[in-house]
């Protein structure tokens, strides 16, 4: 096959994919902002997305703020520079981390069950049957997904910011032998509104693409169980590469000197 | 006399990429009749059903309900038109995460017709009327036997007293037996409610149960319509090639020897 072919056809899929998506995004954003509302759907995806994901996103966030705080004395150590571990570690968590973690955390347990579920409704004709019952499929099962994964994410990472400083303190205090209370006016001394926020809103930013992505690929799998199969591998692979890409984007939009 | 046509399709013309599956399809339902479709594999009967459902949308041709067109019609009038049809679904198609009595009154609470408590009253008549007791109600799908999710998505077809219902290979993976029961219960269900039908089967002992009228579909077109008791006798080649479950004749399997 002619090189030049295999590219076109590569450049072409890609574009052809990232259409779709808008346009299934669009819909997704249309019916979240118009009624009817299914408040039980929501009340379910509310709890599932965020209740449920709380015991994994606080294991992550604790670990990663208390290697953080290791990790980052042990390099610190080198210039004499020791002090500066309770700043790291608080700005480090609520830019960066917690946000970024909990949004793979998010991705691969709620992204994939949603592609899977959504996909198994496809694959046995119960999204045609919603349509016969007098229901907007779009409605009933995408925009609850999609309202729930956009306001639990950050509350998700509010959690994660005070477990992973905890953990950095924990390791500070009980390991290093930190001041408990140098360490905690230095950590409130370095971290800004800004800072928070920046991480509440690249976590809203996350729980979209999840919720998104896994309803895509849900929505438009095909072919059995294979197909279901592959539409969660597809859910939660391009949820965590847009992650990081938008993570990049929004860190440029909100840090940019 | 002459009355319209409960459902009407002229020179209905559907593919899907290169695959043409509907060739020009006329077909006329009149109102109260049940009218069986049977056919091989991929001849295109289900197609047929989800074209006037409005979950595919014809390339070309008229599909009218009540003598209202309603190829791209506006959603208003497409809930319209679905609020007057039940469906069957081949597989049941039944919700996995709702107990059986929300299944059944899932269409009378989205559509708004009634509260839940009152939904539920209905269900539970609804599936008395297929056989089923009230203990089954809160059970989840899976929970029940195959028979038993066919009953369950009848009551769901027909709870909302539609003026259409349509049948997808309503005994298919059922033993003989309860096929009959089945079938039976689509015959008293259409002639309670007055009801027009459409079934789509390979089940000739369904076909001859069921239907008032027969129609024959082959590589998207309707080859034969007939009375049921033409089946017998069916003056076309292929219809009684297919009747008889003959491997030889004009309709030739692409097997490989």
């Amino acid at each position: 096959m002619n090189p030049l072919a295999s590219i076109g056809a590569v450049v072409l899929a890609f574009f052809t994919a990232t259409g779709r998506v808008a346009i299934f995004a669009g819909r997704a954003l249309y019916h979240v902002v118009t009624p009817p509302m299914h408040f039980r759907q929501m009340l379910r995806q509310l709890v599932d997305v965020g209740y449920y994901s709380l015991p994994v996103v606080a294991l992550t966030t604790l670990f990663s703020g208390m290697v953080l705080a290791l990790q980052s004395y042990t390099g610190f150590a080198r210039f004499s520079a020791e002090g500066a571990v309770a700043s790291v570690v608080v700005l480090s968590m609520t830019r960066e981390l917690a946000p970024v973690l909990a949004g793979l955390m998010v991705a691969g347990r709620v992204g994939a069950a949603m592609a899977a579920e959504i996909g198994t409704m496809r694959v046995t004709e119960q999204i045609d049957a919603l349509s016969t019952l007098s229901t907007n499929p779009m409605k009933y099962l995408v925009a609850p997904r999609i309202i729930a994964g956009v306001l639990t994410l950050p509350l998700l990472v509010l959690v994660g910011d005070i477990i992973g400083v905890m953990g950095g303190y924990l390791v500070g205090v009980y390991r290093l032998d930190f001041n408990p209370s140098a360490y905690v006016q230095q950590t409130w001394a370095f971290v800004e509104t800004l800072d928070v926020m920046s991480g509440l809103v690249k976590a809203a930013v996350f729980g979209f693409i999840v919720t998104l992505m896994g309803c895509y690929h849900g929505y438009n799998s095909r072919g059995g169980a294979q197909g279901v199969g592959i539409a969660t591998t597809n859910a939660v692979v391009s949820s965590a590469i847009l992650i990081l890409v938008a993570n990049y984007v929004l860190t440029e939009s909100f840090f940019n000197k | 006399m002459s009355s319209e046509p409960k459902i009407s399709c002229e020179d209905v013309h559907l593919a899907f990429g290169p695959k043409q599956v509907l060739r020009g399809v006329d077909l006329a339902v009149d109102p109260g009749e049940s009218l069986v479709i049977i056919g091989g594999s991929g001849s295109g009967k289900s197609v047929l059903i989800k074209t006037v459902l409005g979950i595919t949308r014809p390339d070309k041709g008229v599909v009218a309900v009540d003598g209202e067109d309603i190829v791209g019609a506006s959603a208003r009038l497409r809930n319209t038109v679905n609020a007057k049809i039940g469906m069957l679904f081949q597989g049941g198609a039944l919700f996995d995460s709702l107990p059986v009595w929300e299944n059944v009154g899932f269409g009378l609470i989205q559509s708004g017709a009634m509260d839940r408590q009152q939904a539920r009253v209905k269900a539970i008549d609804t599936l008395a009327r297929v056989g089923l007791d009230e203990h089954v109600s809160t059970l989840l799908p899976v929970e029940l036997s195959g028979g038993m999710q066919k009953r369950v998505a009848l009551a769901r077809a027909i709870a909302d007293e539609p003026e259409i219902i349509f049948f997808d290979e309503p005994t298919t993976g059922l033993d003989p037996i309860m096929s009959d029961v089945i079938n039976k219960l689509i015959v008293e269900c259409v002639r309670d409610l007055g009801a027009t039908a459409v079934t789509i089967t390979h089940d000739m002992r369904s076909a001859r149960t069921i239907a008032d009228k027969v129609a024959m579909i082959y590589e998207g077109r309707i080859i034969w319509i007939g009375g049921v008791k033409d089946l017998d006798a069916p003056d076309h080649e292929m219809v009684d090639q297919f009747v008889h479950g003959r491997a030889e004749g004009p309709i030739q399997m692409a097997v490989r020897r």
